[in-house]
């Protein structure tokens, strides 16, 4: 680098440039903490729901399954799982159904645990998937499948 | 004066430990690696025993916590000798490794032996839920741990720093290791709205290894570059800066790229677009840096393999960092990836090439020395360990490429097609089996370049002529 760009040139750029987009970075954040409650129907996360969150964390349901996109990637999406397995018809049948025939004992299948939860758990977690289904994604996954 | 000609104040031994346990738990990382890489295949291997979600959380948490152990131990080393005065207080630092490691230790047993549930319920994770959120499982009190030791180890490499010479490098790498330290307190923070969650959750995970993660990388890039080229620190530290303010002005709003889908406004669409385009920069700032300032070497050091492991550290890292993520950066394309196995694909490179290697590219140029070996090991020992970069690396391209393609073949049948046409997930991953298997084949020679890079450090002589000091070991 030429003698008229100095290492007291660069210094205050890292120090400005940093300061410059840090403060970007949060009024952003206040803009997100803004729009948050309409686009995650926040009216709607309930008690029920709430559990059902602590459930999924307690359980390390994201060190298989990803949510939203984020977690692992052994097993399927389930930010959408509520659409893909019977919506407000049969969902509330199916996650406990589900959840209950674990593990297949497949020979050679990735299986899932049997976790043990209560039919009140069962009923916490789908709540929690059902509510997170309906956040404003900007339309992602681009299909059911996830 | 230290009883060991080959560092400059004693107190820099206390980095051994930290490097060396560090190393340790590389070795458990890559073998539950390698233990997932076959649940991918075969899906009920050494399963109820160890299920996938367990091995996987070892394998994350394990590299996070070698990582730190590295950065530290770098630090004990590096900052002394910048600062130009012995460590504020090596016994500190002492008893701060034997907690981290023993809660270390504790909690990846934790995780193996005790039903991740109950590890909740034992920890009290009622009173402050944290648990069960992805790199973040550890239990409450390991966390506090965490917050414990970093704010000690800041104490102390602080002082030495205040107390001595202020060089951009120890400037630098300080504001680093602080900002991990602060950044790490949103860990504690699980709001109920699982977009809030998410939201903050990044300014962890994304703020580490795009952020401050990146100032610890350069400055430890820079202090090797100054010791093994002999090139003037002014121009190696005017380097430091450029490549610093190019990593978080371009990183800081590059969060922006994780914020498309988790319920976070439009306007990130755009802004993690264009910011995350320019986090490629800063790793190919890192690579022109290396080799400008190796072929403009002003000595010859004799630590040849130090020097492959400075180079290679930028190269895989603008490769896995910058180029694989810039790859599915762009809100349209990420729109298809997100969440695939290319994700999978860019993770490993990016995480190996700038964070792994960075660490053993510090050891590699102190460990010589801290053991009492000379300012290098011999040439034997030297060229075993360049067996085990090349092998590691090649490897690590190879999983990168064989995941890379088993990515772009799930995303073509998974997530292209319209409803109905697609494939569900496990359809598509019963398609991708050929890349896992080759992905398997890649990670055991991974291992092997592993094995040899430790067979490197046998070496128990002295390389060069010295006075009689007693050789460490590993």
């Amino acid at each position: 680098m030429s003698e008229t760009f100095t290492k007291g040139m660069a210094r205050n750029i890292y120090y400005g440039g940093s300061l410059f987009f840090v403060l970007v970075f949060l009024a952003l954040t206040y803009h997100t903490e803004r729009t948050v409650p309409e686009r995650t129907n926040s009216h709607l996360l309930t008690e029920s729901v709430v559990r059902g969150k602590l459930v999924w964390e307690e359980n390390n349901c994201i060190g298989c399954h990803s949510l939203l996109g984020e977690g692992a990637y052994f097993a399927p999406e389930l930010g959408n799982v509520f659409v893909r397995r019977g919506g407000e018809e049969g969902f509330k049948f199916f996650l406990p159904a589900w959840m209950k025939a674990q593990p297949t004992n497949i020979p050679g299948r990735r299986q899932m645990p049997q976790f043990n939860l209560t039919d009140a758990q069962l009923d916490d977690l789908a709540e929690f998937l059902k509510w997170t289904s309906k956040i404003n994604t900007n339309n992602w996954p681009p299909n059911k499948e996830g | 004066m230290s009883n060991n000609p080959y560092i400059k104040f004693t107190s820099q031994k206390v980095a051994m430990p930290y490097l060396v346990f560090a190393l340790i738990l590389f070795v458990g990382q890559i073998l539950f690696g390698l233990i997932m890489g076959l649940q991918y295949i075969i899906g009920d291997f050494l399963f109820p025993l160890i299920p996938f979600n367990i091995a996987r959380m070892v394998h994350t948490n394990l590299l996070i916590v070698w990582l730190l152990f590295g950065f530290m131990g770098a630090a004990y080393y590096l900052i002394p000798e910048e600062a130009d005065r012995e460590l504020h207080s090596p016994k500190l630092a002492m008893i701060l490794f034997w907690i981290f490691a023993t809660a270390g230790v504790l909690t990846i047993l934790g995780y193996l032996f005790v039903p991740y549930a109950g590890l909740a319920q034992m920890t009290g994770n009622d009173l402050l839920p944290t648990m069960g959120r992805e790199f973040l499982e550890q239990p409450l009190i390991t966390k506090v741990g965490i917050v414990v030791v970093c704010l000690g180890f800041l104490y102390n490499v602080g002082m030495t720093v205040l107390k001595g010479r202020k060089t951009a490098i120890n400037v630098v790498m300080m504001t680093g290791l602080i900002g991990l330290a602060v950044m790490f307190l949103f860990s504690f923070y699980n709001p109920d709205n699982l977009t809030r969650d998410k939201f903050y959750w990044w300014y962890v995970v994304h703020l580490w290894v795009e952020g401050v993660w990146e100032l610890i990388m350069a400055a430890m890039l820079a202090y090797v570059l100054i010791k093994i080229t002999g090139v003037d620190r002014e121009v190696i530290e005017k380097w430091l800066y450029v490549i610093v303010a190019m990593a978080l002005i371009s990183g800081i709003l590059g969060t922006g790229h994780h914020y498309f889908w988790i319920g976070a406004p439009t306007v990130w669409l755009w802004v993690g677009s264009i910011f995350s385009t320019l986090e490629p920069l800063p790793f190919f700032a890192m690579v022109l840096f290396a080799f400008n300032m190796i072929n403009r070497r002003r000595r010859e050091h004799p630590n040849k393999a130090a020097a492959l492991w400075a180079m290679g550290t930028t190269v895989t890292a603008f490769l896995g960092a910058g180029v694989w993520g810039f790859l599915h950066t762009l809100a349209p394309v990420n729109y298809y990836t997100h969440g695939t196995q290319l994700t999978a694909a860019h993770g490993h490179l990016a995480f190996y090439g700038a964070y792994a290697l960075i660490v053993m590219t510090l050891i590699s140029y102190a460990m010589p020395k801290l053991r009492g070996l000379g300012e290098a090991a011999d040439n034997k020992a030297q060229v075993l360990e360049m067996w085990g970069f090349w092998l590691m690396t090649i490897s690590m391209v190879f999983i990168t490429l064989f995941l890379s393609a088993a990515g772009v073949v799930q995303i073509w049948l998974q997530r292209m097609p319209e409803d109905g046409a697609a494939l569900s997930f496990m359809a598509t991953q019963d398609q991708l089996m050929i890349f896992y298997w080759f992905r398997l084949a890649a990670g055991v020679v991974f291992l092997v370049g592993l094995v040899c890079y430790l067979l490197s450090f046998r070496q128990r002589g002295r390389a060069a002529l010295t006075t009689g000091v007693v050789a460490g070991h590993a």
